[in-house]
């Protein structure tokens, strides 16, 4: 598998030479590949937000460099615009930078600014309305007038219609209901596995990340701490919760079974793994038929 | 004793003259509510919850049905001043809530407002700082503290006032995990340490199994109230309802199911390993 995006000692220092300099990014080196679905969590002032700031040239670094299918992103720094619409980026609250008339507006924006026109424009309109379950009378309406949720499928939406390779989303999941997580989360689910893109999710739901990513980005104190397969990262609960993480629920109990001597496999994921682990088990020493 | 008791209350954010069949986003809801209690209500956007919050201080007054705190109407203008000081209300983000540059000031603000004595004012914002845990910050600025840090300090400017009971509308929905914790612990040490009531909107069910008691929202309603353990055994209900369980009730439920033998539904990660561990062995 060929990688989309390297990181090569990748720094940066907010208000260098002040005396508020802080550095937020030390050192990362990383390779994401295409088609992936990384995870990246770490507590509030990790690093993490700088880090994803970094990967569309929002931020430039301090030092280290960005390369994007293997070029630098900011060898042309007149071209970083272009870099933009490849490498996609929804904020926290994004619902709060809906600004058209209309939905169908709203989402059109950015696809606009790329150079989309005519058919083509309204093709990737729509397939964003249809990706993140807009219904399609809903194109029409005021985007205030959506529900939070709604609002919110609708500012991802006019991310997903630039088409962007990579699609980095800062905790989209923040402030909604179970119910509203588990739909946007099977959405970006649903996304990657049709479109095939790099989806870099930032979260601070454990049992989310747990969830859907194939490998996991730890980041402590503006370092890089874990880059590895979830299950791999999850396995490690006393490491994650001595720099203010933690495991899923469903993960330390497995652990502690583990612990206390049943056999049960380390970095158990998710309930649905848990029950068929156990209950065969169960089978097996014939407490259950 | 009832500090609290909400007597099938009806209200409608539209005006009936205009739309008779608008619908009601809190319909029909009775709940009595005990001094010094520590009662959760959870279930998902627009169940009513948030409106049920601001009826408790009288920021919004029922159409139907009454609300009495400590006794009073809360639909008597006179008592209202007095019952906003008995009852204090955090709102979702810290950052719409606080008003000053530094944190002590932050937290003076509730107490200035009544007319309070500047020295009573400065023992109760050290009191109000000490209890949660941020006097060391008292002469920081609010804007540069951490999420968890700031609803801290919008909890100390509600304590300031010295309310009976603290109603909390998703105080920790934008905090991280750690920020999560700092609250919720902060929380049960005003309720069990100085009696405060208190009321806790939660999407998140490992705060609300901490609760003495659970109220489950759904379209305006109560769908059911009780205990933690009594509410969450519930999962196949709230699981029609969309609503979360936590992953240790979940998966005891479902062992059970299978045909396990689980006296109980667990609420915790370690309620669940020790009976998994009796299952197992």
């Amino acid at each position: 598998m060929s990688e989309i995006l390297e990181l090569k000692n990748l720094s940066f220092v907010y208000g260098k030479g002040t005396p508020f300099e802080k550095r937020a990014v030390s050192n990362v080196s990383l390779k994401i590949n295409r088609g992936e679905l990384v995870g990246i969590i770490g507590h509030t002032g990790s690093g993490k937000s700088t880090l994803a700031q970094m990967l569309n040239g929002l931020i430039k670094p301090t030092s280290g460099e960005v390369l994007l299918d293997g070029k630098n992103i900011w060898d042309e720094p007149k071209k970083i615009r272009s870099v933009r619409f490849r490498v996609g980026m929804v904020f926290q609250y994004p619902e709060y930078q809906l600004f058209e008339e209309t939905v169908y507006k709203d989402i059109a924006f950015g696809a606009i600014n790329k150079g989309l026109s005519g058919e083509e424009l309204d093709r990737a309109v729509k397939n964003a309305a249809d990706f993140t379950s807009l219904k399609p009378e809903l194109l029409d309406k005021s985007p205030f007038d959506l529900s939070g949720g709604e609002k919110r499928r609708a500012a991802i939406a006019g991310v997903i219609a630039m088409d962007p390779e990579v699609l980095i989303l800062d905790e989209p999941t923040a402030g909604l209901d179970p119910m509203g997580r588990e739909i946007l989360l099977s959405q970006i689910v649903r996304y990657h596995k049709e479109k095939g893109n790099t989806v870099l999710l930032v979260s601070h739901s454990m049992e989310d990340i747990a969830r859907v990513a194939d490998r996991v980005i730890v980041m402590n104190s503006s370092e890089l701490v874990m880059f590895d397969k979830t299950s791999e990262v999850f396995a490690r609960g006393d490491e994650l919760e001595s720099i203010g993480l933690r495991v899923p629920q469903i993960t330390k109990i497995m652990q502690s079974l583990r612990l206390g001597g049943i056999s049960v496999p380390d970095g158990v994921l998710t309930v649905d793994e848990a029950v068929s682990i156990l209950s065969a088990l169960l089978k097996k020493e014939g407490k259950i038929w | 004793m009832e500090f609290i008791s909400i007597q099938d209350v009806y209200f409608s954010y539209g005006d009936p003259s205009e739309d008779p069949n608008a619908p009601n986003a809190v319909d029909g809801v009775s709940l009595e509510i005990r001094k010094g209690e520590f009662v959760a209500v959870i279930g998902h956007n627009g169940c009513g919850k948030s409106t049920l919050a601001k009826h408790l201080n009288a920021m919004l007054l029922p159409d139907r049905g009454k609300v009495y705190v400590d006794s009073d109407d809360t639909a008597d203008e006179n008592k209202t001043f007095e019952i906003r000081e008995k009852v204090g209300l955090v709102l979702q983000n810290p950052d719409n809530q606080l008003v000053a540059s530094i944190v002590e000031e932050d937290v003076a603000f509730g107490p200035e407002n009544l007319g309070v004595e500047p020295s009573e004012i400065r023992k109760r914002v050290d009191k109000a700082l000490k209890a949660v845990g941020m006097y060391e910050y008292r002469l920081h600025a609010p804007h540069k503290l951490s999420g968890g840090q700031k609803q801290r300090i919008a909890i100390a400017g509600v304590l300031a006032i010295q309310p009976q009971c603290i109603v909390l509308d998703e105080p920790t929905a934008m905090l991280d995990p750690s920020g999560r914790s700092e609250v919720m612990n902060t929380l049960l040490k005003l309720n069990r340490e100085m009696g405060i009531t208190v009321i806790l909107i939660t999407h998140y069910m490992e705060e609300a199994v901490l609760a003495d008691r659970v109220a489950v929202m759904d379209s305006g309603r109560v769908l059911t109230s009780g205990t933690p353990r009594e509410v969450f055994s519930q999962v196949e209900l709230l699981k029609k309802h969309r609503l979360d369980v936590p992953q240790a009730a979940e998966l005891a439920f479902r062992l059970k199911g299978c045909g396990a033998d689980i006296p109980q539904i667990p609420l915790t990660a370690g309620e669940c390993v020790k009976i998994l561990g009796e299952v197992l062995s």
